[in-house]
């Protein structure tokens, strides 16, 4: 298990730890660069100095993030029963879903701001026009990718149209629901910053922003590092998340990938 | 009463401007606790005849009972087993072997006895348990007859379910069929591409043209019951064997 951890991990770990290392050499070697750009260890400084301002605005960020996660799930789970109600509804809303996410969101905060205040509110909105589209269309592709001959059988079964969505199509498009909210995951840090930018009260967005004003770059950086390592959280408790909900996928995927391992040892 | 008869039973498909004949009239009956195989050249309609008796789709002419009754609403009147077994991999053997009490909206812990009760008088309760990604062709199949058989064991339409299995596998699953056949006493419907199988299992054999499909020659066979492997050996069966393989070869496209 381990060894399988590090395989699949291990390439990332070792360019990551070069990378970094380059970094801290390439601003030794020239210090007069530090005032731009401060080195990872200068980074890692600013964050233990910083930890108690930075923990304080963590908070209302994550409590943003996690309130748009929810708004934008229900509201994607019903984009996606209203999709595959009919071709005819399909045909109205797919259009204008895609036409939504044209919109520069960046552009709409600091409407929001003006239309909902300095509050919560208008972050959770943000966050949630960032997320919902990932997770509504993926669910509606999982939805209608249901194997046609199993409609079929259900069909010869009497089963109606709601049996059919409740036992066949729904468990089945959970695969792609949990691919949706994953990419929504990566996504609901940084549109909870971008919401917080414009103007709020608290939250590592409007830390961020009035640290850049008083040139504390090492802090930004660090903040950065925070942003980063708040959506890899999010990200790991989607994973955890499925493999809870769907152990047979877990288990299916695992087999599959023994048989093709074996099949082909040159895949490792 | 027979189980199913059918008249005159036609259908085309709209292809376009024109009319692609499928189905030309033909006349088939299945009795009580029989075993009726089908054989016919790819393509030829047999899917489209069993879509009609499941009920998912209309013919266009003649007439269809089931059991004596002709209502057009017969979906839950058979039990309709595809190609591919469908198992639901969320679920495990014995939920999937309930999917068709559960569409009847039996409940949950009646129809977990019963499709416990089935897999063990069959030999698979020790799979029970499992995700159907854990189990071997053979295996999905036995449990989707099983799906199909816990639904409905009065009546079986099954389209050539062994089609994709190996030799062996398919030998096993052939006699594990005939067993599961005479116990439940069903009545069943096969679709087969393959002459020895249609020999091995059934009383009776329609032989179908390539498309538009009619019935060619219906063939009784006259070997005892029970049957086993051996008896495909027996001259009766040699020589019916040659005869159907010289009928179907000149219906097979190139």
């Amino acid at each position: 298990m381990k060894l399988r951890w590090f395989a699949s991990y291990g390439p990332a770990f070792v360019l990551a730890v070069a990378l970094l290392a380059l970094w801290e050499l390439a601003v030794r070697a020239d210090l007069s660069l530090a005032q731009f750009l401060p080195s990872p260890s200068m980074i890692v400084q600013a964050l233990s100095l910083n930890w108690g301002a930075i923990y304080e605005n963590t908070i209302p960020t994550l409590l943003e993030t996690v309130l748009g996660m929810f708004v934008a799930t229900a509201l994607g789970l019903l984009l996606a029963m209203l999709l595959d109600l009919s071709s005819w509804s399909r045909r109205a809303i797919y259009p204008l879903l895609i036409i939504s996410q044209t919109i520069p969101i960046v552009a709409l905060a600091p409407l929001l701001l003006i239309w909902g205040g300095i509050g919560i509110g208008p972050k959770i909105v943000v966050v949630t026009l960032y997320c919902f589209f990932p997770i509504a269309v993926a669910t509606a592709d999982g939805l209608e990718s249901a194997e046609p001959d199993l409609l079929k059988l259900l069909k010869s079964m009497g089963a109606s149209r709601w049996q059919i969505l409740w036992l066949v199509r729904l468990p089945g498009s959970l695969p792609s629901f949990y691919s949706g909210l994953r990419i929504a995951a990566t996504y609901s840090v940084t549109g909870a910053i971008v919401g917080e930018f414009v103007g709020a009260y608290q939250g590592l967005g409007i830390y961020m922003e009035t640290s850049t004003n008083s040139h504390a770059i090492p802090v930004v950086f660090a903040t950065i590092v925070v942003t980063a390592i708040l959506s890899l959280a999010l990200f790991a408790l989607v994973n955890l998340l499925e493999r809870l909900t769907l152990p047979w996928y877990h288990a299916s995927r695992v087999q599959a990938g023994e048989r093709l391992a074996y099949s082909g040892r040159f895949l490792r | 009463m027979p189980r199913l008869v059918l008249e005159g039973v036609s259908k085309s498909f709209r292809q376009g401007r024109q009319l692609l004949p499928v189905l030309q009239p033909l006349d088939l009956e299945v009795e009580q606790g029989e075993f009726v195989s089908l054989i016919g050249p790819s393509g030829c309609g047999k899917s489209t005849l069993f879509n009609i008796i499941a009920g998912l789709e209309q013919p266009d002419s003649g007439s269809l009972s089931i059991d004596g009754d002709a209502s057009p609403r017969r979906t839950g009147k058979t039990g309709y087993m595809p190609q591919q077994p469908l198992l639901l991999p969320w679920r495990t053997v014995e939920e999937n072997v309930l999917l068709g009490l559960d569409v009847r909206r039996v409940p949950r812990r009646q129809a977990l006895e019963r499709a416990r009760e089935l897999l063990k008088h069959f030999g698979l309760a020790d799979f029970a348990q499992h995700y159907p990604a854990t189990l071997s062709g053979g295996m999905r199949q036995r449990v989707a007859l099983l799906r199909t058989v816990l639904f409905n064991s009065q009546f079986l339409l099954l389209d050539e379910p062994f089609g994709a299995l190996d030799a062996l596998t398919r030998l096993s699953c052939q006699m594990w069929l005939l067993n599961l056949w005479q116990e439940v006493h069903a009545s069943v419907l096969f679709i087969t591409h393959d002459v020895r199988e249609a020999i091995l299992l059934s009383d009776r054999i329609y032989i179908m043209s390539a498309r538009p499909a009619r019935i060619l020659r219906v063939v009784r066979v006259d070997l005892e019951r029970p049957r086993h492997a051996d008896q495909l050996a027996e001259s009766r069966a040699v020589q019916l064997e040659q005869e159907l393989v010289s009928l179907l070869v000149k219906e097979q496209a190139l």
